[in-house]
């Protein structure tokens, strides 16, 4: 009975290390090496915000938190998600700057852009 | 039931009240007679004062929407039961229906699983067949490639199809495909040719009914509730003595007469949305438990052969 607490302790103190270095591990990457990240919420049939501007290089995730799904298409076809159910989340990244005039395919009244710089 | 005609000033059996009743969204009931591109309108406890037999017609169909299956949220986690329940209703009726309209939204995330759980729901109505249009749920991904191979057989390029019954000319259109950024519901012109082949030969005393999924009036465009081409597809429709349009895609009844045109939306068998305006968006509308199946429904159609007229009915689950 001992021995085996012993055993439990000794997993779980091992197990807790390994988490704390697959935590710390992005830590270890230079700052300069972090690729820029945006976030654009989808809520009650909008994207927010309307109008995103971003360095190029940035990947922009969508999260979509309302009870249906929506899309994110550019209105040129650049980039096009699948649908996205509650929670899903879509990313693209810009490479190129402009602007991007994007939709929701399933409602077409919801409008938004992505300026690259 | 409270709701009498008070005002008749045209002696045409509306007055203002009814009128606004019969176009706002209806928890109860609301009977709609078109009589030669008129509309009379009746809230349930004055049809209860006439005979069955006023209504009944030589031809009777049901339209039910906006399923939703999948959906699983609180607005209503569980939209099987509430299609059981509709379809339950429908195998009520004292005239069973020659016929079902779908008018969209089978499922909410247009997934087999969802496709199965529909087709398998409706197979215990009791009437011959079911006709189908997509809804945007429906075509998620795919551009409608599934909801076609199960739903569509006979169908032309999206799922357009038109047949006749009893001497009338019914017509489902697809608006729910290639919109545009900004836009509304779309029927785009390849359809729009179609259809204005398909009622060409006709006799303009052929009554019409067109069903498509999003409204083909401009019940809200700010929510997108309208369609960008519906007056072209109208057009085309001018001659004709009487036009039904069904639809559903707004969760609530709405009835509006324009010319020779009764326009109407069916309840949802899933979940209400707001009234136009009436939120923050259309999404899904929570209400109290005891109160949902107030608000969803089915919707009867009765034809009178000789007086043309189309007789719609909206029952609500409750």
């Amino acid at each position: 009975m001992k021995n085996t607490r012993w055993i439990l302790t000794f997993v779980l103190t091992a197990l807790a290390g390994l988490t704390s270095i697959a935590v710390t591990q992005p830590g270890v990457a230079k700052a300069g090496d972090q690729p820029a990240s945006a976030e654009v919420k989808i809520d009650n049939f909008s994207f927010g915000p309307p109008t995103l501007t971003v360095a190029a290089g940035t990947t922009v995730t969508w999260k979509n938190n309302d009870d249906v799904p929506h899309t994110v298409v550019s209105d040129d076809k650049v980039f096009k998600s699948k649908a996205l159910d509650t929670d899903d989340k879509y990313s693209y990244t810009f490479t190129k700057p402009g602007t991007y005039n994007y939709f929701c395919s399933v409602h077409p009244k919801m409008t938004a852009k992505i300026v690259v710089q | 039931m409270s709701d009498y005609i008070k005002e008749n000033l045209n002696k045409d059996g509306i007055d203002r009240r009814g009128f606004l009743k019969c176009m706002a969204w209806v928890g109860t009931g609301t009977l709609c007679v078109l009589k030669g591109g008129v509309l009379k309108s009746y809230a349930l406890g004055d049809v209860m004062q006439h005979k069955v037999g006023d209504f009944k017609g030589d031809l009777s169909f049901v339209q039910i929407s906006d399923s939703h299956i999948g959906f699983n949220k609180a607005a209503n986690p569980d939209v099987t039961a509430t299609l059981r329940e509709a379809i339950a209703k429908v195998n009520a009726l004292p005239t069973p229906p020659a016929f079902v309209l779908h008018t969209g939204d089978l499922t909410h995330l247009s997934k087999p699983a969802e496709f199965d759980t529909l087709a398998e729901s409706l197979k215990s109505l009791k009437t011959e067949r079911v006709f189908y249009v997509p809804g945007e749920h429906d075509v998620l991904d795919d551009n409608g490639a599934m909801f076609r191979e199960r739903f569509g057989q006979g169908a032309m390029g999206d799922g357009w199809h038109s047949f006749d019954r009893n001497g009338i000319h019914f017509v489902g259109l697809v608006n729910v495909m290639n919109l545009k950024a900004g836009g509304l519901g779309s029927l785009g012109n390849e359809q729009l040719e179609w259809l204005q082949k398909d009622v060409s030969g006709l006799k303009s005393s052929t009554p019409i009914v067109l069903f498509a999924h999003i409204p083909l009036w401009a019940v809200y465009p700010q929510w997108g509730w309208g369609t960008d081409d519906s007056e072209q597809a109208l057009s085309y429709l001018k001659r004709f003595g009487s036009v039904t349009v069904l639809n559903g895609h707004i969760h609530q009844t709405m009835q509006k007469v324009e010319g020779n045109v009764t326009f109407h939306t069916a309840c949802s068998t899933a979940f209400p949305q707001p009234q136009p305006g009436q939120a923050d968006s259309p999404g899904p509308m929570k209400v109290p438990d005891d109160k949902l199946r107030q608000l969803l429904g089915i919707t009867d159609v009765n034809f009178v052969r000789g007086t043309h007229s189309l007789a719609v009915v909206d029952s609500t689950l409750a």
